[in-house]
């Protein structure tokens, strides 16, 4: 099989490379069109700020290919964030794969951003959250979300309710990072690579 | 529910691990790579890997060790000592750290934060503070806690968030080593004034202890090293422990 990792300025992917060294996935971290197109499974990770992140994959036309792509792609993080509408980060416009606006929590009693192990639950059709339990632990660091709507698969809480996982056509992404959590992470990953 | 974290770290010398008591007195407790891993499987929620002999001859080991260990550990990583520029950073993240944490450079110019978070991003950016009670009030140490600084304690928490610093690593030299507690009252002042995750160190000694550090502690996580090395506790049986307390664990 072919994974192609998108190459862009958002953070360090190396945990991502790493989470497929140990499944045994051979993959190629990419910028070019013809690579990613070509690749039979595509992966968009990366932590970083929204609108910088927006401006790079526009410079490098990313910001069109990646919505058109066909294969099974999934988003992570921020690369989640980037597939929706709109980011209240920044004022950001996104490629709005996922049709859901990006907010920031507000709380005056918990701690922002959210870091650590929450429990995120399945909802409607999630097809990588198969062989695992209806309800699992995954590590998030984030203080931007998508609100729960018709393509969230999977919800978290954490201030209120909110989109762990989006599935929408050949699109996935989750905004916790699946890369770093544990045995539950790992099967998420090998869920996606066995589409 | 969000978790509460539990955190073995992991002293490394010259490759292998080791644990001190008030940090001399070192004994070693093993390779880094198979108890980093141990622990991952063993409910640990997280890892932190400290260099406590951090000079340039040995940042090569060090990167070498961050990528043996990202090759086997599935859980959040950070690395610290001895980080001192971008350079530094770059070379661990890249290696698989999932974060770095700096403690000395950082009380040396409280710039490499700033300049730290907007290079790579907060949340892989975790300040460490080494505490100590002196004449009535908690005082910024470095060098391992034999250097008192002229921060304050809980201004300097509130600096390095300001600057953008992701998480807080606080360890009291005064519990250090001791396995009396936490310190439990300077951490729940820190923890309460700050948006940040606040990680409490030094001082493990029970079960009971790290139940303390989250409710009167109002820790968001607790570290230790000596009682999970030479297995006094248990981490399973630590958060079975806590889940019956009513403490949100990842079971």
């Amino acid at each position: 099989m072919n994974i192609a990792i998108i190459k862009y300025n958002a953070g360090n992917v190396a945990s991502v490379m790493y989470a497929l060294d140990r499944i045994g996935a051979k993959y190629t971290w990419t910028d070019d069109e013809k690579v990613i197109q070509a690749a039979d499974k595509v992966i968009f990770p990366g932590v970083g700020e929204a609108s910088t992140a927006m401006a790079y994959l526009k410079e490098k036309k990313l910001d069109q290919l990646i919505p058109t792509l066909k294969q099974p792609v999934l988003a992570t993080c921020i690369g989640m964030q980037l597939l929706c509408k709109h980011s209240e980060e920044n004022d950001t416009d996104c490629m709005g794969v996922f049709d859901v606006n990006i907010t920031r929590f507000q709380s005056n009693t918990l701690k922002i951003p959210h870091v650590g192990w929450n429990s995120i639950q399945a909802r409607g059709t999630n097809d990588l959250m198969k062989g695992l339990n209806e309800t699992e632990f995954v590590y998030f660091v984030h203080s931007f979300y998508a609100p729960v709507y018709q393509d969230t698969s999977a919800t978290c809480n954490y201030v209120q309710p909110f989109s762990a996982m989006l599935q929408k056509d050949n699109f996935f992404a989750a905004q916790f990072h699946a890369e770093i959590s544990g045995k539950v992470g790992q099967k998420i990953i090998q869920n996606f690579l066995d589409l | 529910m969000l978790t509460k974290r539990i955190i073995p770290c992991l002293d490394i010398k010259e490759g292998r691990t080791v644990k001190g008591t008030n940090f001399v007195d070192l004994r070693d407790a093993g390779d880094p790579v198979e108890l980093g891993a141990f622990y991952a499987e063993n409910g640990a929620d997280e890892l932190v890997f400290l260099d406590i002999t951090a000079t340039i001859d040995n940042r090569k080991t060090l990167v070498e060790l961050v990528k043996q260990v990202a090759r086997q550990v599935n859980i959040p990583f950070t690395v610290g000592g001895g980080i001192g520029s971008i350079e530094d950073v770059s070379a661990l993240l890249n290696a698989g750290a999932d974060k770095v944490s700096i403690n000395s450079s950082a009380v040396r110019r409280p710039g490499l934060i700033d300049e730290l978070a907007l290079q790579f991003g907060s949340q892989c950016i975790i300040v460490a503070i080494d505490t100590r009670f002196v004449e009535d009030i908690d005082w910024v140490h470095t060098h391992g806690g034999r250097n008192i600084t002229s921060l304050k304690t809980i201004e300097w928490a509130k600096e390095v968030e300001q600057r953008g610093a992701g998480e807080i690593l606080l360890t009291s030299m005064d519990t250090d080593g001791t396995k009396a507690g936490f310190a439990n009252q300077l951490t729940a002042e820190i923890s309460s004034n700050a948006s940040i995750p606040i990680i409490a160190s030094g001082g493990a000694g029970t079960m009971e202890d790290f139940y303390d550090v989250f409710t009167l502690g109002k820790a968001d996580a607790g570290l230790a090293a000596s009682i999970f090395h030479f297995k006094v506790i248990e981490i399973n049986a630590l958060k079975n422990y806590l889940a019956k307390k009513g403490i949100p664990m990842r079971i």
